[in-house]
This record gives structure tokens, sequence and C-alpha cells, in this order.
């Protein structure tokens, strides 16, 4: 009776903790937004400055996110080296340009040039991706959840300090392309062109990969895999080569992503593949993990928070330099999706049973 | 499992067996493969920069460096893998022993081949705009000093290792297992030369002149030395093949088996050499060996959170941070030292505040399991990292220029120091240095092992040990899950809050930088090779983790290199760890048979 009761208390106290925790985020979030608007520290332009940032930002997150979902999907393990294969694609990427840049082809035809390098750096981490399967996560299909986790993580090192060893440890320019810089004037605002076309090129890389996934045959096919792996392989289905599709798709979107990554920050370094990684997988959670629209949606709102948000809810409660937080801001919606609603926005499915 | 795995391929040859005449091109067309797969891995190691950096190491001095080593070791490889794939045990006549040997030479050839067309490549263009290795240096080193002519030297010297270690693989173990002792042996006292030099030097200064005898003066062995260890390890090896050394060793181990007081003075000379160990080996290695024990003391924290109750956290060096900056806070000289109190009073409540801390991180991860629960702590560890390297919480933590001036203990003094310039009263002992803090850290790991063992034996362990095998199950049978849960993810962090805390007093100051997720990452890692679960293996694993690397500091570039590799190839080939406690072994061995991985939840869906 007595151990009964003290449980429940227990249970109690739990739940009012949690409660605690998620007024306080909320708490946090209106009075700082509250404060920031009131005290009125930005212009109305900044603020779409930062918007817009976000939005490109959160195209690159929506594209590599579309690897850690659809990867879930069929094999229901964190790929957690994706976040590396989208680092060679944006070196991969990197070599190519300057190639293309001390030939002159890269200012002299900058759409051509942009979308070598593009296809270039898919090439690439698509076949960075079938290696690491083949090697680090075919051979461990039948082991127990963990294992795979753990290869990945190794895979993930192995990969940065490969590159870190093939091409050094600095920090590389990525060139400049000319066409790229400047602003247009959108409904009287002033936009960066590079951000306008990031967006652009990151939706019309989703809407491929949405109808290679809906409308194809071997589309289909990843989808039967994912639903259902016994049932697929009854009905015919080559199970591993849908695997083999689902990774080199999901690695050739972090590729482009690479390459969109680059011309936002104009370098690239073995380590940059670790946070956005980590983010993008924040936005495939966010948008219910399995679900490929809702990547791409967790993505946009994912890069938007965390643009706007350490100006937004940090700035009007006082703390200094609330730039520094903005990864804070990423990981905290990261653990408290996690916390609250594993499912994610669009996801319903039940993840406990599956996690 | 997989369908080409190396038994595989070696069961498929086995099956084809009767058809072995026929099969010659087949082994070619295999051997062909080998050897370009052998060159592209002989290609990658160089252009890596591996053999490069090894280079300048030299293992037997002025005879052979760790970079030829290393070329040598994988073309033996080629010659391994190819008589490994293509032998066919079945038949022992000469001419089968003739063909593989010459098969193996090809792969090597080939692989060794691959090689020289990347020198060849290289004296053409230069790729240095790519491949940072690529200078002229690391081609003299692949020429052997030669430049382009002795290009041709690099296939012939792989053909003919490859050939080498193909005929090593069908002697007989009573001659190749004193051959392979003896090069390993010298091998090892080459790489770890200047470790044992110290150690000879330290015991007495007798010695001094004994040590120059065995080691260069920089690095490596002496040739003479090389010898010295190939002859003793290929005797001791040669003595065991004859069975004398072997019915000593049984008799005595029996004996101590059925005397509990050889036993415990076994025990005890265990324990006298750990106390001796710092005063033999000096400063350097006292450093090295108390990173160990402060690694050992957090791989002890995460065994009981993710070996016992099967939690996996990403973000143990959150832990790892309170623990360090309460220490820092409490103890510290200046200003930012806010109570100023002994380190023998801050440590507990180090301890107490971490474990207060896997309390408040743990109560809202009740509810996640598995993969979705390592993602979300490692975002409470990087949470952790940014905040406190912030320039919000800077006035108390310091940000990026941290704690400093971290009092060290002072031994019989309880009550607080005076404050920074005045004469430190301290009539006891006050361990500056590794050499001290070492015997702090060896007392904090055998507590704490100490209570994680006693633990594991008792109710809790077990209820622990239910809820890493089957949460449902476990609630089903009475466990009562928060709270289990809550003293996995509280003690875990306790005694990483506690190493923490001796990490801050050993460094004397405490910046964000030290609370990378790379820490995280070792700790789970040295669980991983040391094995889950088990106590022995911690120490084992931070031996291999930490101690190893911290060893060989000129090749840090590639430590993660080789964790990867090491994280893969562990998953591949050992998952249960070097050193594993039962019940994780048959856990995980269960994934081989077909009937048992069904229950393990290989295939939720």
């Amino acid at each position: 009776m007595y151990k009964a009761m003290t449980e429940r208390l227990a249970d109690w106290g739990i739940v009012a903790f949690l409660w605690a925790f998620r007024i306080v985020v909320i708490l946090i979030v209106i009075v700082g937004s509250v404060l920031t608007l009131v005290k009125g520290s930005y212009t109305s332009d900044q603020w779409i400055d930062l918007a817009v940032f976000g939005l490109s930002q959160g195209g690159i997150y929506a594209l590599i996110a579309l690897g850690y979902t659809m990867v879930y999907g069929v094999l229901r393990m964190i790929n957690f080296a994706h976040g590396e294969i989208f680092m060679s694609g944006a070196f991969a990427g990197y070599f190519l340009a300057s190639a293309l840049n001390r030939l002159g082809i890269l200012n002299a035809n900058p759409i051509l040039a942009l979308a070598l390098i593009t296809v270039f750096a898919m090439a690439v981490s698509a076949g960075v991706a079938l290696l690491v399967e083949r090697v680090a996560y075919r051979p461990l299909r039948a082991a127990p959840r963990l294992v795979p986790l753990i290869s990945a993580i190794g895979a993930s090192f192995f990969l940065q300090y490969t590159v870190r060893g093939l091409f050094g440890p600095g920090v590389y320019a990525y060139p400049d392309i000319q066409a790229l810089q400047g602003e247009w004037i959108i409904f009287g605002v002033g936009i960066l062109k590079r951000q306008v076309v990031i967006i652009i090129a990151a939706v019309i890389m989703m809407f491929i990969l949405y109808t290679l996934v809906m409308r194809t045959k071997i589309g289909k096919a990843v989808r039967a895999v994912s639903e259902d792996r016994e049932v697929a392989e009854l009905m015919g289905i080559s199970v591993d080569r849908a695997i083999v599709v689902t990774f080199a798709l999901g690695a050739a979107m972090a590729g482009a992503a690479g390459v969109l990554y680059a011309q936002i920050f104009r370098q690239v370094n073995f380590f940059m593949g670790f946070v956005p990684g980590i983010k993008a997988f924040t936005a495939a959670v966010l948008g219910g993990i399995g679900n490929v629209p809702g990547a791409m949606l967790g993505g946009l709102f994912l890069g938007l928070v965390e643009s706007v948000g350490p100006s937004l809810f940090l700035d009007g409660l006082g703390i200094v330099a609330p730039y520094q937080l903005k990864d804070a801001i990423a990981f905290t919606m990261l653990v408290l999706v996690l916390i609250f609603r594993p499912s994610g926005i669009l996801g319903e499915r039940l993840l406990t049973k599956r996690a | 499992m997989s369908v080409n795995t190396p038994q595989d391929l070696r069961e498929d040859d086995r099956r084809q067996a009767p058809m072995a005449t026929q099969g010659l091109r087949a082994d070619i067309g295999r051997a062909i493969r080998i050897g370009l797969l052998g060159g592209i891995v002989l290609v990658y190691l160089t252009l890596v920069g591996l053999v490069g950096s090894f280079s300048e190491r030299p293992l037997i001095s002025g005879f052979i460096s760790l970079g030829q080593t290393l070329l040598l070791l994988s073309m033996l490889g080629v010659g391994y893998v190819t008589t490994r794939l293509l032998w066919n045990p079945s038949t022992k006549s000469a001419a089968s022993q003739g063909r593989a040997i010459l098969t193996s030479s090809l792969a090597g050839f080939l692989s060794g081949g691959v090689l020289a067309m990347l020198v060849i490549i290289g004296h053409r263009i230069d790729v240095r705009e790519v491949f940072v290795n690529a200078t002229t240096e690391l081609y003299q080193i692949l020429t052997f000093g030669r430049g382009l002519p002795g290009v041709w030297l690099l296939p012939i010297v792989a053909g003919v290792a490859a050939a080498v270690a193909s005929a090593a693989y069908r002697l007989p173990a009573k001659i190749r297992s004193p051959v392979v002792w003896g090069l390993a042996s010298a091998g090892f006292f080459g790489l770890f030369s200047s470790l044992f030099r110290t150690i000879l030097t330290g015991i007495s200064r007798g010695l001094g002149p004994l040590s120059r005898l065995f080691f260069a003066s920089s690095e490596g062995l002496t040739l003479g030395g090389a010898i010295f260890f190939i002859i003793l390890a290929a005797g001791i090896a040669a003595g065991r093949q004859f069975g004398s050394e072997t019915r000593v060793a049984k008799a005595l181990r029996t004996k101590a088996a059925a005397n509990p007081r050889l036993r415990w003075l076994g025990y005890g000379l265990i324990i006298l050499v750990a106390l001796l160990l710092p005063q033999v080996s000096g400063p350097f290695l006292s450093q090295v060996l108390a990173l160990v024990g402060l690694y050992t003391l957090m791989g002890l924290g995460l065994n009981i959170t993710l070996g016992f109750a099967g939690l996996f956290d990403l973000g143990f060096v959150a832990f790892f941070a309170i623990g360090a900056y309460t220490m820092g806070l409490l103890t510290a000289y200046g200003a930012q030292g806010l109570v100023h109190i002994s380190f023998w009073v801050a440590a507990p409540i180090a301890m107490l505040v971490a474990m207060l801390g896997g309390l408040f991180l743990g109560m809202p991860v009740l509810g996640i399991r598995g993969d979705y629960l390592a993602i979300a702590t490692l975002g409470f560890g990087e949470i952790a990292r940014i905040v406190v390297g912030s320039d919000f919480l800077a006035p108390w933590l310091g940000g990026s220029q941290g704690i400093i001036g971290i009092q060290k203990p002072c031994v019989g003094r309880l009550g607080p120091f005076v404050a920074e310039g005045v004469p430190r009263d301290c009539f006891g002992l006050e361990l500056v240095g590794p050499q001290a803090m070492y015997y702090v850290v060896v007392a904090g790991v055998v507590i704490a092992a100490l209570v994680a063992w006693r633990l594991r034996e008792g109710r809790l362990g077990r209820a622990w040990m239910s809820i890493r095998e089957d949460e449902d199950v476990a609630e089903a049978l009475g466990v009562n899950l928060v709270g289990t849960k809550l003293l996995a993810y509280s003690l875990g962090a306790g005694f990483a809050g506690l190493s923490g805390g001796v990490f801050a007093v050993l460094v004397g100051s405490i910046f964000d930088s030290s609370m990378q997720l790379f820490v995280s990452i070792n700790v789970v890692a040295l669980l991983i090779v040391g094995g889950m679960g088990s106590l022995p293996g911690v120490f084992v694993g931070a031996l291999f983790l930490i101690g190893l690397p911290e060893l060989l500091r000129e090749f840090s570039e590639y430590r993660l290199l080789f964790y990867g590799l090491a994280l893969i190839v562990m998953m591949q080939a050992k998952p249960e760890g070097l050193w594993p406690s039962a019940t994780i072994r048959r856990e995980l061995r269960a994934g081989d048979d077909p009937t048992a991985l069904r229950e393990a939840g290989a295939n939720p869906a």
C-alpha cells in the first residue's frame, strides 16, 4: 500500500515536472518575443532578412533531412554518418568549382557550372553513401538495433578524418560566383540573390525527389520496403536494391545540399557536416521520421526558428550575444520534440513501438 | 548476415572443391580483384598521410620505420587474405600449395602496382592541390629513396611479401607462432620504445646503460635490441609449444585457485604495482595514467546507465561538465570561487550536484527509448557545452576564458584555504602534479568500481538488467521503471561528476573547450571496446582508447580515424567487446542464430 502510494506520487512528480518544463519553455518564448518586440531593437527589414536567411538554411536542412527520413523508413536506423555524406558532397563541389574557376567557366557560364558542380557533388555523395552502406551497415542488418548505430558513429568519424587526412585540416574558401552576388528587390525589400537561388534550388530538388518516390516503380518499391520489409520481399520486391536506391537518393540530396550550403557560407571544412547533420536529423524528427513531406516542412521550420529565434526569444530577456545560442535553440528543439512529440508534426505513427 | 563475408566466400570455395582444377581461371580472377582492392587500400593509407607521418618514426633505428612496417603489413595482409579466400583445405598437395603462393603473389604484385601507378602519376601531374600528403618526400619513401627508377621495386616487394604471407599461412603452427610472436614483440617494444626506456631508467639509475643497449637514443629499438626481443618472444612461444612452460603455469594456476591466500597475494602484488607505478614512470606517464583513471571512472558511470540499464547516453559530457564546474566554483582561489572550500569537501558536493543533474536530465527522457534516447542525450550534451561557453553565463563560468586557479587538495586539512597570495598553510601534504593526483584518481576508481560491483550483484542491478533486456516485461514483473531508470541516470552521472571534479583539480583550470562531444563518444567507445556491462572491460577499454593514443601523441591527428575504424570493425567482429560480461556475450551472439534473431527484435516492423 505504502509502496504503491510512493510510486504514484513519483509518477505525479514526473508529470508535474514535465508540465513545468513545458510551461517554462512556452513562457520564455512568449515573454521573450513580447519584450523584444516592445523594445523594438530590430527593424522590419532586419526581420525579413533573418527570415529569408532562415528559409534558405531551412531548405538545406530539409534536403539533408530527406536522407535521414528515408533511411530510417527502410532500415529503422539513424544514419549517423549522413552529415559526413553531406560534407563529402560539399568537398566534391569545392574541388570541381575551383577547377572550373581556374578554367574560367565558373563565371562565364554560371548556370552550366552550377549544374555540373551539383551533379558531381550528388554523384560523389551517393558513391560514399553506398560504400558506407556496403561496408558498415549491410553486414549488421540482422544485429540488435544499437549495433548499427554504433557502427554509424564509427563511420561518421572515419569519414571525417579520412577527408581531413586526404585534403588537409584547413578551411577552404569556396570560389565566388559573380552572378550570385548582390540583391534582388522583391516587393520593395532587398533580398540576397544567393538566398533566393538556394530556396528555389532546394524546392526543385525536393520536387524531383518527391516525384521519384511517389511516381516511379523503384520509388514504389522503396515505399513498400519502408512500410513492411518482409511483406515487400514476399511480393517480389528486391529489398537490397530498394535499400541501395534509398541510400543513393538520400545521399544525392545531401550532396546537393552540400553545394548549396557552400554557396551561403562560402567555405568547406572536414568538420562542417556534424552540426548540420544533427540539425537535419532534428528536422526529420520534427516532421515525423519516415515521412518525406514532413522532413521538408520540418527543415524549413527549423531553419526559420533557428534564424529568427535568438533575436526574437532571447534578446528581449536581456541575454548577451543571443546569436551564440542559436545552436542551443536548435538542440533544445530537438530535445523538446523527442520528449513531447516523438511522432513529429506530420507523423501519426506510434514511435515507441518502433524506436 | 551478408552474402560476401570472408567466411561465406570460403564456404563457397569448399563447396566447389571437386571442381578445383577448373577453378584456376576463377582463382586468378579473384586474386586480381583482391589485388586491386589491396592496391586501393595501399593508396588510401598513403594519401591519407599515415605512411608519411609513420615514416618519421623509426621502429628499429636505421633499419625499418613505422611507415614501412605499415606498408609491409598491408602487403602481407593481401597475401594472407588471398590465401585464406582461395585456399582449398581439402587438397594438401604441393601443387595446390604452389598455386596458392602464385595467386597470392599475383595479388600482391597487383596491389603494389596500383601504388606504383600513384607514384608515376604523381611524378607527372602535381596532385598536391587536392591531396595534401602527396609530397615528393612521400614519393621518396615509396620508391625506397631511389626516385622514379625505383618505382618498380614496389610491386616486386609487394609480390614477395604476399607470397611469404601465403607460405606462412600454410606453415605448421609450431613454426609459425614463434616467428609471429617474435616479430610482434619487436614491433611492440619498438613502437613504445620511449615508454620502456623511461621505465627502465626509472627503476634504477644503474640500468641506464643497459637501456641504451636495447633502445635507440631518440626512438625505436637498436638492431641488437630488436634481435634480443625477437629471440626472447620466439623462445617463449616455442617453449609453450613444447609444453614445459604450460605445465608450470598450470600448476601455479590451479594452486592459486585452490589457495585463497595465494590469490590475495596476487591481488596485493597488483595493488603494489599500481601504487608504485607513478614513482617509477615519471610525471608524463603519471598524467597519462591519471587520464586513463578519470576515463575509467566516467566509464564506470556510463557502464551503469548504458551497460547495466541499457540507457544510451551520448551526452555524458554534460555531467562531467557539471562536476568540473561545480568543483571550480567551489574551490577556485580567485574571485570566481564562490566559497573557497577544500577539495575533500567539494568532491562529494560535485558528485551530488552531478547526480541531481542526472536526475533532472533523466526525468524528461524517461519515455524515450533506444536510438532516439541517444540523440536526445546528445542534444543535452551539446546544449551544456554551448551554454557553458556562452557570454550569457560568462560572469559566473568565465565563458571561453574558463575558471582558473583551482585549489589542489591538501592531505590532512579539511578546512578552507585562506586566499590566494597568503602563504599556504597546508601542514599536511599538498597534492600537486599528476604523480600525486594519480592516487586521488585511483582511490576514486576503486570506490566507484566497488559500488558498481556491489550494485550489479544486488536487487537493483538485476532490475537494471531486466530493463535493458525488455522494458515492458520488466515492468510487468514489477520493476518500478521510473525509480530504477532515474537511479541509473543519477548514479552514472555522479561518477561522471566526480571524474569531472578531479579533472578540474588535476588540470588546475576548466574551460568550455574541454566539454566536447568527443568526450562522450570516447566514453561510449571505451565501453564498447571493453565490453558493455563488464567492470574490467571499462578499464581495458580506457587503457586501449585513452592510454594508447596518449602514448602515441605524435599521431594524434589520426586518433579519430582509428576510433571510427575500431568501432566499425568491433561491431562486425566482436560486438561484445574485448572483455565481455557473460550476459551481453550471449545476447549479441544470438544474432548468429536465426530463431533467436526474431526474438531480439531485429525486425520490429
